[in-house]
């Protein structure tokens, strides 16, 4: 072998292990598995391609517990991981699964809406691939993903993206937002097929209460609220009101703009029959001047420089040294759940809403997230989904 | 269809650029330019990133 031919094998072994080496964590991410175990509420699991055929086969297929209630009632449809950076959401939407019973109704929950997004991760703000929550068991490991769908899944992306069915020019990298391709449609790009499953889901089962769980930068005004169209503001003023006497926590009501189009508080209540609640928990990982995005900021919520800028008064919620942790941000979301569900029950009787088991923000605070999670490993036989 | 259309491009670059590492016979930093430059192109033919 001559001198040349040396240099080039030696270049392209180097070559193939830095491939490998950047390749396989991401590679591992995308194809791991949250184990989610069916609680005792849990009466079926269905698919998302159920509503919606095209996504059939495709990443983003997702997956549908339905908590159907011992007496008939109204009908709720509750999402997380609309953001998989947001890992709020999903955790609510976890501990409802596992831990809820639904007396009166039926429940709809849907833990990772992006599928696609939750496999995806963002290198460039060195976002870690995954999280633990520490538990009474142990840990329980959980895939951090990303705001928008993989390029993988939905490539490319065009110049700009125009919003359907509005033709509103939003912007191009909005078409892998979950929370701007609402509606969708049945045959537009992969993420208008995921909120069109969801979109069809509510009007074929006549959901009453579509909410949205969020978590926002504690720099960005629409933070630590609800967000409510002209049709739900009512129960969201009474639930932010009830929860801030009762609980002892501040969460105001945002109106959802009507020249804003796409978003799930919008685009719910205006193509379908449920009401639409999109609540925001702020979270300090998200928030642009932070140390490193490690899984303690994302954890505890708990950064030097959100507390200089505090003391500026530069952040749109109060934070002091305590920070803004996972609990507190998880017991909020599923405070304000129940709190909608039975503002709504309150006053429509006949389509009531009822479910126990499910912790509120006192229980969180206390007993941190971990302590309401399952053990997937304890679960009996066929009680345990894969996500 | 437009999904097609650019991993066929992405694996046209990919075989250019290869054989263009092939054939340098010259220029040892062209070498590492052009591994560098198909590092994105060959994550996304492997669908890893």
């Amino acid at each position: 072998m001559n001198k040349d031919a040396r240099l080039k094998s030696a270049l392209a072994a180097a070559f193939v292990a830095f491939i490998l080496w950047g390749g396989l964590p991401l590679f591992r991410h995308r194809h791991y598995s949250m184990p989610i175990v069916k609680g005792p509420g849990v009466t079926a699991v269905l698919r998302l391609s159920e509503y919606s055929p095209g996504l059939k086969g495709t990443v983003a297929d997702t997956n549908i517990y339905v908590l159907q209630g011992r007496e008939p009632g109204g009908k709720a449809l509750l999402i997380g991981d609309t953001h998989s950076n947001e890992p709020e959401g999903m955790l609510s939407a976890v501990i409802v699964i596992e831990n809820g019973i639904v007396e009166k109704g039926t429940l709809y929950v849907i833990p990772v809406f992006n599928n696609s997004g939750s496999r995806n991760t963002r290198p460039g703000d060195g976002y870690p691939l995954y999280f633990d929550v520490a538990t009474d068991w142990g840990r329980r490991r959980f895939r951090f993903g990303n705001r928008d769908a993989s390029p993988l899944d939905q490539w490319p992306d065009p110049d700009v993206y125009i919003h359907y069915p509005e033709r509103q020019l939003l912007s191009y990298i909005d078409i892998r937002n979950t929370n701007r391709t609402w509606p969708g449609r049945a045959n537009g790009p992969l993420m208008e097929k995921v909120t069109f499953g969801a979109m069809e889901l509510m009007r074929r089962e006549k959901i009453d209460v579509a909410i949205d769980v969020h978590g926002a930068e504690t720099m960005f005004p629409v933070t630590n609220c609800i967000v409510a169209p002209e049709s739900s503001v009512k129960i969201a003023t009474l639930a932010s009101l009830n929860v801030k006497a009762r609980e002892g926590f501040e969460n105001h009501v945002e109106p959802s703009p009507a020249g804003f189009r796409g978003l799930s508080h919008r685009e719910i209540g205006d193509h379908g029959p449920s009401l639409p609640f999109l609540l925001e928990a702020p979270i300090p990982f998200l928030d642009q001047p932070t140390g490193p995005k490690t899984t303690k900021l994302l954890l505890d919520g708990k950064d030097p420089f959100l507390l200089s800028l505090s003391k500026k008064k530069k952040l749109f919620v109060p934070y002091d040294e305590s920070g803004w942790p996972l609990e507190k941000r998880v017991g909020q979301n599923l405070s304000v759940t129940l709190e909608i569900f039975r503002q709504f029950s309150k006053k429509t009787a006949d389509r009531s809403i009822v479910i126990t088991g499910v912790p509120r923000y006192a229980d969180l605070v206390k007993g941190g997230v971990g302590h309401f999670l399952a053990d997937p490993s304890q679960a009996p036989a066929g009680g345990v989904v894969m996500n | 269809m437009i999904m097609i259309a650019y991993y066929a491009i992405t694996a046209f670059l990919v075989v250019l650029l290869g054989w263009s590492f092939v054939r340098e016979k010259a220029r040892r930093g062209d070498l590492v330019l052009y591994l560098l430059v198909m590092v994105p192109l060959v994550l996304r033919l492997l669908r890893w990133k």
